[in-house]
């Protein structure tokens, strides 16, 4: 269920290059309760990575304080046309998913 | 004199206020249209779109929108209209249940047993909704207006629209009638004014960063009915498909720039 679709675009602004990446994610604190008044377990994103041409540049944690289906937004200094980068995130449940996207 | 100088300074600055106030709000507004996860609907939408379900294990990609079978671009932005096949006029939700049912061989109850998801299981529905939408972007809004049924539906809606009932013995205009009217932070728009109406045609449906979901112009219009505490209207149905039809063609012409983001 957490391993929805993400969406990234990368684009070359003067130098640098500005990335933005959609993921999907229930990002759930651990502190809502369903319709049964059961507590929702905690289950959100624990760790982002990004890598430009395999190399780690981001290595990030992040809390459940982040909203669900989140965007991220970065800018990378320098970069070129054609750079791979990808991005992959690591939930508290083990869950993982990663996207690519070349440099446009 | 003295008193009407200060009484003058205090209203100037009231209207300052609200200014700002609208300013913020659209800033805001602005903010969260950047990095939507409405992309993540669409893409979900294309892939049930193109996946084979019901007994006749078809996808929707054989689906008539209008335009013939599989053409979407564009196709959104012609809705609500005039279907021959069905001799009724439909809007989105309508015509995909409809294929549903012709295309994929599914029962209406099948097609119907979940039109609206919530946070954590969004509906079929508002996904496809999504990803055809979004293939209308840039399209000015032009919806049947010109054939017969599509007349009928028109002014059905035009009435419904202005017809008082319920307890409350509200009508749509009782909230979206008048000039200059918020509840909250959000401006009511006068929806039988098309200066009002055409933004709004042209973001529906859309993702409600509030509650994080995804919705359409039927639940838009069903919650509208509950919030005036009305009997709930049917998914569908000849009139909330007429009141689509009188909003969206009010609004005509405008370029859709939707799936929006709401607060």
């Amino acid at each position: 269920m957490a391993a929805g679709p993400m969406k990234m675009r990368a684009t070359l602004a003067g130098g640098h290059t500005d990335v933005r990446v959609l993921m999907t994610h229930p990002m759930e604190t651990g502190q809502r309760k369903d319709a049964d008044g059961k507590l929702v377990p905690l289950h959100f994103i624990q760790n982002l990575t990004v890598k430009v041409n395999g190399r780690t540049v981001i290595d990030g944690q992040i809390s459940q304080a982040v909203s669900r289906n989140p965007v991220f937004s970065f800018r990378l200094r320098g970069g070129a046309k054609g750079d791979r980068i990808e991005v992959s995130w690591l939930d508290n449940q083990g869950e993982t998913n990663k996207t690519e996207t070349a440099v446009a | 004199m003295r008193l009407l100088a200060i009484l003058a300074a205090s209203l100037l600055a009231c209207s300052v206020a609200a200014q700002d106030a609208k300013k913020e709000i659209q800033r805001y507004q602005q903010m969260i249209g950047e990095g939507s996860p409405v992309e993540l609907f669409e893409l979900e939408g294309e892939a049930l779109w193109k996946k084979p379900q019901g007994p006749k294990q078809a996808s929707l990609e054989k689906c008539d929108l209008g335009l013939g079978p599989g053409v979407l671009k564009g196709a959104y932005a012609r809705l609500p209209r005039y279907f021959k096949d069905a001799d009724q006029v439909m809007d989105l939700e309508t015509r995909l249940v409809h294929c549903m049912q012709t295309v994929q061989g599914r029962s209406a109850e099948d097609a119907l047993q979940r039109v609206f998801g919530n946070e954590d299981r969004p509906s079929e529905l508002e996904y496809l909704s999504a990803y055809v939408a979004g293939q209308s972007r840039g399209v000015p809004m032009s919806p049947g207006t010109s054939q017969p049924k599509e007349k009928q539906a028109l002014e059905l809606g035009r009435m419904l629209f202005f017809h008082r009932a319920g307890p409350w013995d509200f009508s749509c205009a009782s909230c979206h009638g008048e000039e200059n009217k918020r509840i909250r932070m959000q401006d009511l728009p006068v929806l039988a004014n098309p200066r009002d109406a055409r933004p709004v045609v042209a973001t529906w449906p859309a993702y409600r960063v509030s509650n994080s979901q995804f919705k359409t112009m039927q639940w838009r219009l069903n919650d509208c009915y509950r919030q005036m505490r009305m009997p709930e209207p049917i998914f569908a149905s000849e009139t909330t498909v007429a009141l689509n039809l009188f909003l969206t063609a009010t609004g005509k012409g405008e370029p859709y720039r939707g799936p929006g983001t709401k607060r």
